[in-house]
């Protein structure tokens, strides 16, 4: 991993691919370009895992943009984006490949109805045929590996599974290769970007922070979440947007189930558009709360100390969740 | 690598073995990680140069808090030394100290607090220190001089006595403004003495995440969750597969391949794992005041995580809490009703195990199975009253398994009236739990442990 890659290995952050140029702002401005907003630490983790070929180990907590990261840096660099949506119990079989065995079967009973079983020549050339990329079922990791065009590869929640997938994941991971042990070696044809994300439910392995760059994502700051907002729903308000910012920052503090995340904040926005709503006073703040609070319980926690803050004179009247 | 300056990279080795000396595991691969990023930043440009350096080094939101502390202190040290050693010194730094007004410079200071400028407030900070040293109050000590700095310019963090109409600060941004305070005094000093002070080890205090009640709750919640995937998936493996009946057809025919596809091997589909009921009985009562919030915390989040949960706190006797908990969101409030409301604020505030276990036996003895998991919060001391230990006995016999979490370092139990050796005989495991890296031990070895796994 130390000495400059072999002139074999695919160059990390292929020229060829129509992408954002050699620098860190480079990169923002790309992904800017395509609706994301990154802050300078992801910008610039970003652009490393271009340059150096790294995988990108993003953590935080949930809807602080961590897949829209990696579907943002798809559509920036024009590469297809694989996703790996992992799971409790997710095995390789789902996630790296499969034997087609029903293809498999069918190849096997074709040939023992053609001629007598008793070839034993015959059963050497089935037995070497249905072990071929014929019968292979790529699956993401495999897929991804084997692209001609470079692709991301998104691996969304990888706290999710358990640590012998992490481990599987190792080899994909440092030496962008699968090992099938009936075919042997599937090297990448290109180097793909990999991100994955993790809600931080648990602590990764060392073996695969190891191989990974990290970034944490954090909620942003007032003024870049009204950035974000404003960029997707451009048509409101400057003053709104800065008045709903700040509620959904002060109901970030409050300790809830579940804070809204940055997807709900544009949603919100945007339903006030709908409702042609100029200003958040306490009255439509209590009607589009659900927007943004999801739980039973953090409504009543949410209404009781944002609702109260908010002006807007009679609120205890119509109100009431 | 080679487009680094010189002396760079052994000032970057000399870094990461600071960081390591601080616990933060940073391999050789990781090094050299670096070196290859900072070859593609301009290292010239300190938030890039540092960011870079981070995301190699630094894979987990602790070891990043570690690595920014460090950052600061090892570079200004560095650059400081190297000031040193050519006889660098800022002439007239404190110009312009005799005219200040007070009043107008804490203004000032304010507005750039709240506006978050670093420039500024590095500058505001070398102005107040000068105001500050005119009045000949300076003590030399660091620690000393900002928090006296701090006093006379009336900074306070929100919450503590707003004045007036002035708007209050947030404390994290008056902690910016102190660690510029901070470094231009340390800068001050070592000018003064001409010589660095020994370099420290991070202060306990200082590394840790900001702690708030919301963020040990928060960390306490995580250890659950673990808690909670690691019961729910417990014995998966060793339980299905054999003795069910289903018969996996997918997996059944992909062995069949092995043999030229006849089924010869049946794969059956594993078994549901088992939905754990969980019983959690907490000690309220004074020995174990310091632990009871932390234990109350411990409920909560088992509440939240946890749908075939009932609670129950004691102290001589026993209440249960089930539905304060299924109701109430806030933790503050929880604990306040149950102080309340709980029915456990009785005559002698001693706890009575015995009592408890008799009670606890009577009202849900016909509830408890081999799906049951016990779990007891509490110091097991008695009081000098009678323990029943032989109570407690057939309780566990019922459960399936019996967890006891016990406040007290495991070198304190059995002395005074402490009786947890009787207890500890019955149940499946006793750990000593008083801090979340305690809880997350446990969680790995209810995960880890094989004695664990029911005994059927």
């Amino acid at each position: 991993m130390a000495e400059p890659s072999t002139p074999a290995a695919p160059t990390p952050g292929d020229p060829s691919v129509a992408g954002p140029p050699g620098s860190v702002t480079g990169v923002k401005e790309a992904l800017g370009r395509v609706g994301y907003l990154a802050d300078e630490p992801a910008a610039l983790v970003a652009y490393l895992a271009q340059r150096l070929g790294k995988p990108v180990l993003v953590e935080g907590p949930a809807g602080v943009g961590k897949t829209e990261l990696a579907k943002a840096l798809s559509r920036a660099t024009e590469r297809q984006l694989i996703r790996l949506q992992c799971y409790e119990g997710l095995d390789e079989a789902k996630a790296l490949y499969e034997w087609n065995y029903r293809k498999q079967l069918l190849r096997i009973q074709v040939e023992s109805g053609g001629e007598g079983s008793d070839d034993a020549a015959s059963w050497e050339a089935v037995h070497g045929d249905i072990f071929s990329e014929e019968f292979l079922l790529a699956r993401p990791l495999l897929h991804a590996i084997a692209a001609t065009k470079p692709v991301v590869l998104l691996i969304d929640e990888i706290d999710k599974t358990d640590q012998e997938f992490e481990a599987m994941l190792l080899e994909v991971l440092s030496d962008f290769q699968i090992s099938i042990p009936e075919l042997g070696v599937i090297e990448a044809r290109s180097h793909p970007i990999v991100v994955l994300t993790s809600n931080n439910s648990r602590e990764l392995t060392e073996a695969l922070k190891r191989r990974c760059l990290y970034l944490w994502l954090d909620y942003p700051e007032v003024e870049r979440e009204m950035e974000i907002v404003r960029l997707h729903a451009p048509e409101i308000d400057e003053r709104l947007a800065r008045r709903l910012v700040e509620v959904v920052h002060m109901v970030r503090q409050l300790d809830l189930k579940k804070p809204p995340s940055i997807a709900e904040s544009i949603d919100w926005a945007r339903a006030l558009l709908l409702l042609g709503a100029d200003d958040l006073d306490s009255a439509v703040f209590e009607r589009t709360m659900s927007i943004i609070v999801k739980h039973r319980s953090d409504m009543d926690l949410v209404a009781e100390r944002v609702g109260m803050k908010l002006g807007g004179a009679q609120l205890g009247a119509e109100a009431a969740g | 690598m080679s487009d680094l300056p010189p002396g760079l990279a052994a000032r970057l080795v000399s870094f990461c073995e600071d960081l390591r000396s601080e616990g933060v595991a940073i391999g050789t691969s990781e090094i050299l990680d670096a070196f290859e990023a900072l070859d593609t930043v301009p290292w010239t440009q300190e938030d890039d140069f540092r960011e870079a350096l981070g995301a190699t080094v630094a894979k987990s939101q602790e070891d990043r808090r570690v690595f920014e502390l460090l950052f600061d202190r090892y570079f200004f040290r560095a650059a400081e030394s190297e000031a040193l050693g050519r006889g660098i010194g800022e002439e007239r730094r404190y110009e312009g100290g005799e005219r200040l007004d007070l009043d107008e410079l804490r203004e000032s200071i304010r507005q750039a607090i709240a506006q978050g400028r670093d420039g500024e407030m590095r500058d505001l900070a070398r102005l107040a220190i000068a105001a500050f040293g005119r009045r000949g109050e300076g003590s030399g000590v660091i620690g000393v001089d900002v928090q006296r700095i701090r006093r006379s310019l009336g900074l306070q963090a929100q919450g503590r006595g707003a004045e007036g109409e002035e708007p209050a600060l947030e404390r994290e941004q008056i902690n910016r403004f102190e660690r510029h305070l901070r470094r231009e005094l340390e800068r001050a000093l070592i000018e003064r003495t001409e010589k660095l002070p020994p370099s420290r080890p991070l202060a306990e205090l200082d590394r840790a995440l900001p702690t708030s009640p919301a963020q040990d709750l928060a960390a306490v919640h995580r250890a659950v969750t673990q808690l909670k995937r690691r019961l729910a998936t417990l014995g998966h493996e060793q339980r299905g597969r054999r003795r069910s009946a289903a018969v996996d057809v997918r997996r059944t025919m992909r062995a069949s391949l092995e043999t030229g596809g006849v089924p010869l091997r049946l794969k059956h589909r594993p078994k549901h794992p088992r939905r754990p009921e969980i019983y959690v009985l907490c000690d309220v009562s004074t020995s174990v005041t310091s632990a009871s919030v932390f234990f109350l915390s411990v409920l909560h989040a088992l509440h939240d995580s946890f749908r075939k949960l009932r609670s129950f706190v004691f102290i001589e006797r026993i209440s249960e809490v089930t539905d304060i908990f299924e109701r109430e969101r806030d933790f503050r409030t929880i604990s306040e009703r149950i102080g309340r409301e709980g029915g456990v604020a009785d005559v002698s505030g001693y706890t009575d195990y015995g009592r408890v276990w008799l009670e606890f036996l009577e009202q849900i003895v016909d509830d408890l199975g081999p799906r049951s998991t016990v779990i007891v919060l509490g110091d097991a001391r008695t009081n000098g009253r009678e323990p029943h230990a032989e109570v407690f006995a057939r309780i566990t016999e019922r459960a399936g398994r019996t967890f006891w979490l016990n406040p007290e370092p495991r070198l304190y139990w059995n002395y005074g009236d402490s009786v947890m050796a009787a207890y500890e005989r019955h149940c499946t495991a006793a750990f000593e739990c008083w801090t979340t890296r305690h809880l997350e031990d446990f969680v790995n070895v209810v995960a880890g442990g094989t004695p664990l796994v029911d005994q059927a």
